[in-house]
């Protein structure tokens, strides 16, 4: 079976990000970008189903920039088949990317599409789910286990008590958490062969699809900081601040 | 205006973080009408009456319904969408799933996990791990939000709304749910705790956990984690305290062996007091903490313990 991915470029997200003075947003002029953990994991679920032999095909897919491109270089260095780039410099909100992804999904058919559950830059967690249901397909949100049963997966979700178990139906959108693999490093002779690899570059006119952003973003601001601590020197002092001064216990 | 709260509950019980949520929705303006979908779930249905500013609650029931699942709730929802301005539910995992489910189904960009209501339209997140807070006004003719519970206080009781029964909608049978594993504790709800005891990679395995729980039993605590602890195999996935998992703001926030990366920090920046202890002097945890000790800790919680 055929296998989407998608996957994004992002800050770092070991990167202390700066919000810009005007604030219009957080500043991303030479700053180390990466591809969003969740994505990696993503990939690397899929190729690890192409190495089970469960699937035949790997097609990457990224949103955004011309720089998108290396993201999906690092796609296919770690196993994807070939990459599509959907070009654009505009903002691009999750419902916007569910349906330029849904746009390829009905040019390529694949059987399911794996994404992250949630980019660390703009922490939405909603492309997943809202690709799901533009295409009416079911869904796995937050997953940690995935097992194929022929015309279902059986899937295995984090939850806040705990874990979900559920049989979806393929097509479905499954969206991963950590706890789903541990993505391999990229060698260098597998970054070769990536170089080689099929990449397609697209316009989002192209698609037919509107991307026009719902949200206005009227600011971006710093969080409040929180005040100097102090340090104590045993637990004894700790327990007579949280008891006199901090009122806590 | 009107808002529709979708609930989230066990079948009894409301799940705490709805009665913020509806506290939050209070701000949005207009009346709160909150539904109530499960398999069973009248007493949760009640529960959902008898809050503050509640004006009508909606219970639907069916079999299909049972473990919350998006695809039959986004079907429903969307049947109802139109008589509402705003459909609000917790930004919990619960939430996570479904609402983009639902915004997709009306056309709608979602608005995740708020701290703040603006105006009708205008909200404020958190965005880069709550490094960066964005205020967003969105231009949907339904807006479709989720709540961060811990930036709202919850709302109290001394409602007395009616509740109504609402048909159940088509089982479009396209997942099966098969069960869930639930932690079992009988300490407080991460979510809920007044004061929260946290282990991280120096908490070194399983084992050692176990003298954090006497501290959390102590104090009446709930016990969380950082992603490394869980990521080791110490405690399980829903301890996780952080940017992709739970978002905590108690009164005592207790770190112990936690060194303080980003992405744990924005999962407990918000508490009322910060106490770290970790044996290395340079831990990042120390800048956000009111009060820190550096001390090893299998030397430092026992004392606590004792002492309290």
């Amino acid at each position: 079976m055929k296998v989407l991915v998608t996957v994004k470029r992002v800050i770092d997200p070991y990167v202390k990000i700066r919000v810009k003075s005007d604030g219009s947003g957080v500043e991303t002029a030479n700053v180390k970008m990466t591809m969003n953990p969740f994505c990696e994991i993503a990939v690397e679920q899929a190729v690890r189903m192409k190495e089970a032999g469960t699937v035949t095909e790997i097609v990457a897919v990224s949103i955004g920039v011309t720089q998108c491109q290396e993201t999906l270089r690092t796609a296919m260095a770690m196993g994807a088949d070939r990459g599509i780039l959907v070009e654009t410099t505009e903002e691009v909100q999750p419902l916007a990317v569910a349906k330029v992804v849904k746009a390829i999904v009905d040019k390529e058919q694949p059987k399911i599409v794996i994404m992250g559950k949630q980019a660390i830059d703009d922490d939405s967690n909603q492309a997943g789910q809202m690709l799901a249901a533009l295409l009416g397909w079911s869904q796995s949100a937050s997953t940690s286990k995935i097992e194929i049963a022929g015309e279902a997966a059986d899937v295995t979700r984090e939850i806040d008590g705990g874990l979900e178990r559920l049989s979806i139906k393929l097509p479905a959108v499954i969206t991963t958490d950590l706890r789903l693999n541990e993505p391999r490093y990229v060698t260098l002779p597998n970054i070769m062969k990536a170089k080689k690899k099929p990449l397609e570059t697209l316009k989002p006119d192209a698609l037919g699809v509107d991307i026009k952003p719902r949200l206005k973003t009227l600011k971006v601001e710093e969080p409040p900081k929180r005040g100097a601590g102090v340090k104590v020197e045993d637990v004894a002092a700790l327990v007579a601040k949280l008891k006199n001064e901090a009122k806590v216990i | 205006m009107s808002v529709l709260v979708i609930a989230e509950h066990d079948g009894k019980q409301l799940k705490p973080g709805v009665t913020n949520t509806i506290a939050a929705a209070g701000k949005m303006g207009g009346e709160i009408t909150v539904l109530v979908t499960g398999h069973q779930c009248k007493e949760a249905a009640a529960a959902a009456a008898k809050v503050e500013g509640v004006k009508k609650v909606l219970l639907s029931e069916a079999p299909h319904y049972e473990g919350l699942p998006a695809e039959n709730l986004g079907d429903l929802v969307k049947g109802i969408a139109a008589q509402y301005t705003h459909l609000v539910a917790p930004a919990t995992n619960f939430g996570k799933n479904v609402m983009p489910r639902i915004a997709a189904l009306l056309d709608v960009q979602q608005i995740s996990d708020i701290s703040s209501v603006e105006s009708p339209d205008t909200f404020v997140r958190p965005t880069y791990a709550g490094n960066a807070l964005a205020t967003v006004q969105s231009s949907d003719k339904i807006k479709v939000v989720t709540v961060r519970a811990t930036a709202f206080d919850a709302a109290g009781e001394g409602g007395a709304a009616p509740v109504e029964n609402l048909p159940a909608g088509a089982d479009l049978g396209l997942a099966k749910f098969k069960g869930q594993e639930l932690s079992k504790s009988e300490r407080p709800e991460l979510a809920a705790a007044r004061i929260v005891v946290s282990g991280g990679r120096g908490m070194g395995s399983a084992e050692n956990f176990k003298i954090l729980e006497a501290l959390a039993d102590k104090l009446g605590a709930a016990v969380g984690a950082s992603r490394a602890a869980v990521d080791s195999g110490f405690v399980p996935n829903d301890y996780q305290v952080g940017q992709t998992g739970k978002i905590v703001a108690p009164e005592l926030y207790i770190a112990v062996g936690i060194s303080g990366a980003i992405q744990h920090l924005a999962g407990m920046k918000d508490s009322k007091v910060i106490v770290a202890i970790n044996k290395d002097p340079e831990a990042p945890i120390f800048a956000v903490a009111n009060y820190w000790l550096v001390e090893d800790l299998f030397k430092a919680v026992p004392e606590l313990t004792a002492k309290l």
